[in-house]
């Protein structure tokens, strides 16, 4: 029996049709994330952090979720949450510098990006604990990376979830390298998923750039979890082909032959396959799924793009629930000196 | 001699710290053989070995925490934080025993390490990685900290506060890693810890600033020239301890003072130099001391970060301010 039929025999939801549509959102992540590095590059964004090669991690996570569970993301992951709900436009905006780029839309449960390493994954934690304390049927995920499992953060965030046995999983994508720095000399253990039996918690690995694989894996935990079976470590093994980001040089410190090794592995072109042995997939429909994925990402740029200046003032409206004197004297001054509206 | 930017300049001064003394070691995330994500590290590790250029784990409180280890047992490590705004997962590390060891041991152990970290904004970086945190550690006592507007300044303090038998807190102004260039000399210099330089004369108003703040107000003083004022600009180069010494002879022959810095106000480190001032010079004012600082809100995302920063016209606007009082 092929993965998919186990799928289905185990009464997963994951038919054809899910599969195309899946196949789908990993197109169009894979031709946003194209789009903003180049956007980078031309100066119309700011630094980005590109995620190529880790589409069938993070969208077969996304497709395993429910629309009422949590993300806690970092800043990799544009790809689980456009799946969550969260706008294409409004990730163009935060890498554009602009504060509307952290606001998720009512109904999508998606908390903003965690720039500091790990620091989001206690918040999960916490998430989780207050869904079990009132007695919802939720499940939270704090996105993390292989670098991330050596910051204190991360096994003091395990070690909570353990102990209350909290609706939670830690859903790490090991692309191999924190920058510069290779698994190898991230941690001893052979295995990152190892890692959560010292926290007597579930761990499993996944191939990461096997979308179904994914699916599964996040599917069982999250069901786990919302039976109170508790938490799970979710280890999927996985590769950026670009660099850390677009500031970072990554030929400075990997292969190119390591890279095309990768590449080789591609999470799309395997479900690709997946979907033409299955007969439910054609090139021509390629062509017009990339046709689609084009005319999304290319109004969620100019959505970006026609966004007014940004309004200064916004410095202070959400500094505090109501603004304390010496803010509305800092505001009153900044007006005078650089009038009441966008950029200086 | 050479013309070095400021980043260069510092890689320089490792060198020349790894090459004199076997106890220096260099430890962070990315840089080895990445060279450090701005460079200040690169080609170190290549020449000296990953056994003294090394790269550690995911970890700054571990960076931090095991180079009291290793400082303790008669090292000099110089770990790396990759942006200030990274230093808080290490602050208790910094906080509850880098600054302490001396004093809790009594003079038995000491600490002596040089904590680098890039600051500041105005690089157009995601979030938290422009922060200006150092008012956190002037305030923690047991620690110095120092902060280079040059690139000259930037080889000589580092080299001075590896000598140090003290904790020192090295803030990098990333703005203008690479902005200017200027000879540094090749080898062995230091730049005296706990002095500031003037940088301009003037007779009329005082400006105290530091690393990326500085040249602003050096642009500022040119446009309040144009004014008819005459602006002293005073480097403060070390934020702890302050030069007292030099900060009081300039209130007293101005009689003006204004203190400049790009984070935010409330409590920042200009609060205590308008201190050190009124406690020193009060009868030499003849206004009372202004500050311009970064606003009391969150370090914006970047598209806003050009107006949270000090600008010239925000310094002139603070001269204006004192010179009119
Ligand atoms: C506390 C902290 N330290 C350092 C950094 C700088 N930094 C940003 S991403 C990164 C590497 C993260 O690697 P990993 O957790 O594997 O995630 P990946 O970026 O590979 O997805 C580092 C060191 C940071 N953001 N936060």
């Amino acid at each position: 029996m092929n993965r998919i039929d186990q799928c289905q025999a185990e009464g997963k939801s994951l038919s054809p049709a899910l599969l195309t549509e899946m196949y789908k959102w990993m197109i169009t992540v894979r031709h946003f994330d194209r789009r903003a590095v180049h956007l980078q590059r031309s100066g119309r964004i700011g630094t980005y952090a590109p995620l190529e090669g880790q589409e069938a991690a993070q969208v077969g996570c996304g497709f395993a979720l429910e629309k009422r569970d949590w993300l806690f993301p970092t800043y990799r992951e544009h790809g689980v949450s456009m799946v969550h709900g969260l706008p294409m436009a409004t990730i163009f905006l935060y890498w554009n510098g602009r504060p509307e780029g952290c606001i998720s839309p009512p109904g999508v449960n998606i908390f903003p990006i965690a720039v500091p390493i790990a620091t989001q994954l206690p918040h999960a934690v916490g998430a989780a604990w207050a869904s079990k304390l009132r007695g919802e049927d939720t499940v939270t995920v704090g996105f993390l990376g292989d670098g991330a499992t050596s910051e204190g953060d991360f096994h003091e965030a395990m070690n909570f979830a353990g102990v209350f046995q909290l609706p939670v999983l830690f859903f790490c994508q090991n692309n191999g390298y924190a920058i510069s720095v290779p698994l190898s000399k991230q941690t001893a253990t052979e295995t990152l998923a190892e890692k959560a039996a010292a926290y007597g918690i579930a761990g499993v690995r996944v191939d990461g750039n096997d979308a179904v694989a994914v699916y599964e894996a996040v599917r069982t935990a999250a069901d786990r979890a919302r039976s109170g079976g508790g938490p799970t470590l979710i280890e999927a093994v996985t590769y950026r082909y670009g660099s850390h980001t677009t500031a970072d040089d990554h030929t400075r410190y990997r292969d190119e032959a390591e890279v095309n090794g990768w590449r080789e592995k591609d999470g799309i072109a395997r479900l690709k396959q997946t979907l033409l042995t299955l007969g439910v997939w054609s090139e021509e429909q390629e062509t017009a799924a990339w046709e689609e994925a084009d005319a999304t990402v290319q109004r969620a740029i100019e959505e970006m793009l026609a966004a007014p200046p940004v309004d200064h003032n916004r410095i202070f409206e959400h500094a505090y629930a109501k603004l304390p004197w010496h803010l509305q004297e800092q505001r009153a001054e900044m007006r005078k000196l650089y009038g009441n509206g966008g950029g200086k | 001699m050479a013309k070095r930017n400021l980043i260069q300049a510092i890689t320089d001064g490792l060198r020349v710290a790894l090459r004199e003394d076997r106890r220096v070691l260099l430890l962070g995330e990315d840089v080895g053989v990445n060279g450090g994500v701005f460079r200040a590290t690169e080609g170190l590790q290549a020449e000296f070995g990953s056994d003294r250029v090394v790269d550690t784990p995911l970890a700054e409180a571990g960076i931090i925490g095991a180079s009291v280890g290793l400082a303790v047992n008669g090292m000099r490590p110089v770990p790396e934080l990759q942006f200030a705004g990274f230093i808080y997962p290490a602050v208790e590390q910094i906080v509850c025993h880098v600054s302490r060891v001396r004093m809790r041991s009594q003079g038995r152990f000491s600490c002596p390490m040089v904590i680098r970290a890039p600051y500041g904004g105005g690089i157009r970086a995601p979030e938290l990685h422009g922060d200006s945190p150092e008012a956190f550690f002037v305030h923690q006592p047991g620690l110095k900290v120092v902060c280079p507007s040059t690139p000259y300044d930037a080889k000589g303090l580092l080299l001075a506060a590896l000598a140090e038998d003290d904790p020192v807190l090295f803030f990098e102004p990333m703005r203008i890693y690479r902005a200017i260039k200027e000879e540094v000399p090749d080898g062995h210099y230091t730049v005296p810890i706990g002095k500031a330089n003037v940088v301009r004369e003037g007779r009329q108003i005082s400006l105290f600033a530091w690393g990326t703040m500085l040249r602003v107000s050096l642009e500022a003083a040119e446009l309040a020239k144009q004014k008819g004022w005459d602006v002293e600009v005073v480097d403060l180069r070390t934020l702890s301890p302050l030069d007292r010494e030099t900060i009081l002879a300039s209130v007293e022959k101005t009689g003006r003072a204004l203190v400049v810095h790009e984070a935010p106000k409330t409590a920042g480190l200009g609060a205590e130099v308008v201190a050190l001032i009124n406690d020193g010079a009060l009868l030499s004012l003849e206004a009372p001391v202004g500050r311009v600082g970064g606003y009391d809100a969150p370090q914006p995302l970047f598209s806003l970060e050009d107006i949270y920063a000090p600008d010239a016209k925000r310094i002139l606007h603070g001269i204006e301010s004192v010179m009119n009082f």
